[in-house]
């Protein structure tokens, strides 16, 4: 067996000083095999979304270990990094440019890593998202918010790297626009063979998008399960418990 | 059955757009009683539209008509603006999405708590406080004495949703109006504070709008749903008959959430028929 794609070996990260010192993630480990997706479930505040900016090198300021391909990331991450590893941040709304055409959002990885055929590269990444190439000469306000988001996933894909970091991405986006844009990344995923590490607060998105699934709470890892013991609600942990029953509760109407 | 506690009939709603007006209500119809009717629908399908013109407070700009908008005795069309300042968390009152952005972070919550009981009622300030210490522990808040001196940012999501709940039920309200109230919160909470709504609406007979994305939450807690696209009403049906509705609207709604108990390869996006946009006549 081939080394992880991503490894969190013991990490911990904590804000601020003295009594206003809070510990953010509590020597969290896991790791993710290549072509995996992984997913961290939490309520808000546990720490799963910290995970993934000390991952992409947001929040440099942890210990512990992050890993890709066996190798410790570089501190600060080099540019080399981000080939590897993209980000999918959950508003679409705010992580756009509400003044730069697609387009521009779209060329600037290409700029800055001087790759070539760059029209070709955005019109086909467009595409491979689900939306025509003339999107392109479009501004953020000009799209829904599916499209915004497909936007932003068709940018974390420029650079063709092979782990992508999900942080919430359809949380802000309605139930029937959500179904399109986790179809998209499936579709993705397994003809691209990549990597995702997934953070959401919503079971039944977490359950439908990976295979293994990992539950926070209070900055800690209290329970790592296989999709089909969630499905099947075998969890040893109370708490894993608690969040399960609340998130099926609406469904026993069914 | 008695008189309908609200008689809503044709609403319709415009705004101004860069084209003329566009129109966000197209004509929808409904009544309600002592009971809890949801509303469910995408972003942009109007519900929350609906909601705001029970209360009159859409922007001036809308434009608004109806063949008939009544609670019970007063006919929200015609009724003076003071009139209006009587029946808005007199008579009808609303909860928000987010406390963070609902609740004034500059004054405690016991002061806004007091304060809206003072305006509906002739209560002096003791009596008020007595009245806001109450509706605390009624919204099953543990420490009311230290809760009462606390700022809106001292207080966590679900403990400021309930806030606003005895914020909005201590002038005892015929109508509420909930429009997503837990879409904020997270899940663990979510379902004490629709208990802890439920409980005081029932206690205190009121009837319950429900404005909500979220389908098996409002099969759940309604008695009613109403299904909401494109500014009118799709279908109107008992809510434990949801998972049975007919409407390929609802039904495909339905059909895109992802199932917690099996695996689906693909999930089912919901194609949107152009006839649903075309207005439905009566």
């Amino acid at each position: 067996m081939s080394a992880p794609s991503l490894e969190i070996a013991d990490l911990s990260i904590a804000f601020g000083h003295g009594r206003a010192r809070v510990q953010a993630v509590d020597r969290a480990s896991f790791s993710v095999a290549p072509g995996d997706a992984f997913g961290i479930i939490g309520e808000s505040g546990s720490g799963k979304s910290t995970i993934l900016r000390a991952v992409t090198g947001l929040l440099d300021d942890y210990e512990g270990g992050v890993l890709i391909d066996g190798q410790m990331a570089p501190r600060p991450r080099a540019r080399a990094f981000f080939k590897t590893v993209q980000m999918v941040f959950q508003d679409p709304y705010g992580s756009l440019h509400p003044r730069r055409m697609i387009r521009a959002t779209l060329m600037e990885p290409l700029e800055i890593y001087r790759l070539d055929r760059r029209d070709d590269r955005i019109a086909q990444v467009l595409v491979d998202v689900g939306l025509a190439p003339e999107y392109a000469y479009r501004y953020p306000h000009q799209l829904s918010g599916g499209q915004r988001q497909r936007v932003a996933v068709a940018r974390a894909l420029l650079l063709e790297p092979r782990i992508l970091l999900l942080d919430e991405p359809t949380s802000a986006l309605d139930v029937s626009v959500q179904a399109g844009v986790l179809n998209v990344l499936n579709a993705l995923r397994r003809a691209r063979g990549l990597t995702y590490v997934m953070v959401s607060h919503d079971l039944r998105v977490i359950a439908h998008m990976c295979s293994r699934i990992a539950v926070m709470t209070q900055g800690r890892i209290v329970e790592e399960m296989s999709v089909e013991d969630l499905r099947a609600q075998r969890a040893q942990e109370q708490y894993t418990r608690t969040l399960i029953a609340a998130s099926r509760a609406a469904v026993t109407a069914e | 059955m008695t008189d309908p506690l609200l008689d809503v009939r044709n609403l319709r709603v415009a705004y101004p757009s860069a084209h003329g007006y566009s129109d966000a209500l197209r004509g929808i119809s409904f009544t309600l009683g002592r009971e809890k009717l949801g509303i469910v629908g995408e972003s942009g399908s109007g519900k929350s539209t609906a909601g705001r013109a029970i209360m009159r407070l859409l922007p001036p700009k809308a434009r608004v008509s109806a063949d008939a908008l009544r609670l019970s005795d007063v006919d929200l069309l015609t009724a003076s603006e003071a009139q209006m300042r009587d029946i808005r968390g007199g008579r009808v009152a609303m909860i928000l999405q987010d406390p963070r952005y609902a609740l004034n972070p500059l004054k405690t919550v016991g002061a806004q708590i007091m304060e809206s009981y003072r305006i509906h009622t002739r209560a002096g300030r003791a009596e008020a406080r007595d009245r806001t210490l109450a509706m605390l522990e009624d919204v099953h808040i543990r420490d009311p004495r230290r809760v009462v001196d606390l700022y809106p940012h001292e207080l966590s999501g679900g403990m400021g949703q309930r806030v606003m709940i005895a914020m909005m039920l201590i002038a005892s309200p015929e109508l509420v109006i909930a429009d997503e109230p837990t879409s904020a919160l997270d899940v663990t909470v979510r379902g004490q504070i629709l208990e802890i709504l439920n409980e005081r609406v029932e206690a205190q007979g009121a009837g319950l709008i429900l404005i909500s994305h979220d389908l098996p939450l409002v099969s759940d807690f309604c008695d009613r749903v109403l299904v909401m696209y494109g500014g009118q009403v799709m279908e109107e049906l008992a809510a434990r008959d949801l998972s049975q509705a007919t409407h390929p609207y609802t039904v495909s709604l339905h059909a895109s959430l992802p199932p917690l108990d099996h695996a689906v390869d693909e999930l089912i996006v919901p194609e949107y028929d152009p006839s649903w946009l075309t207005e439905i006549r009566k």
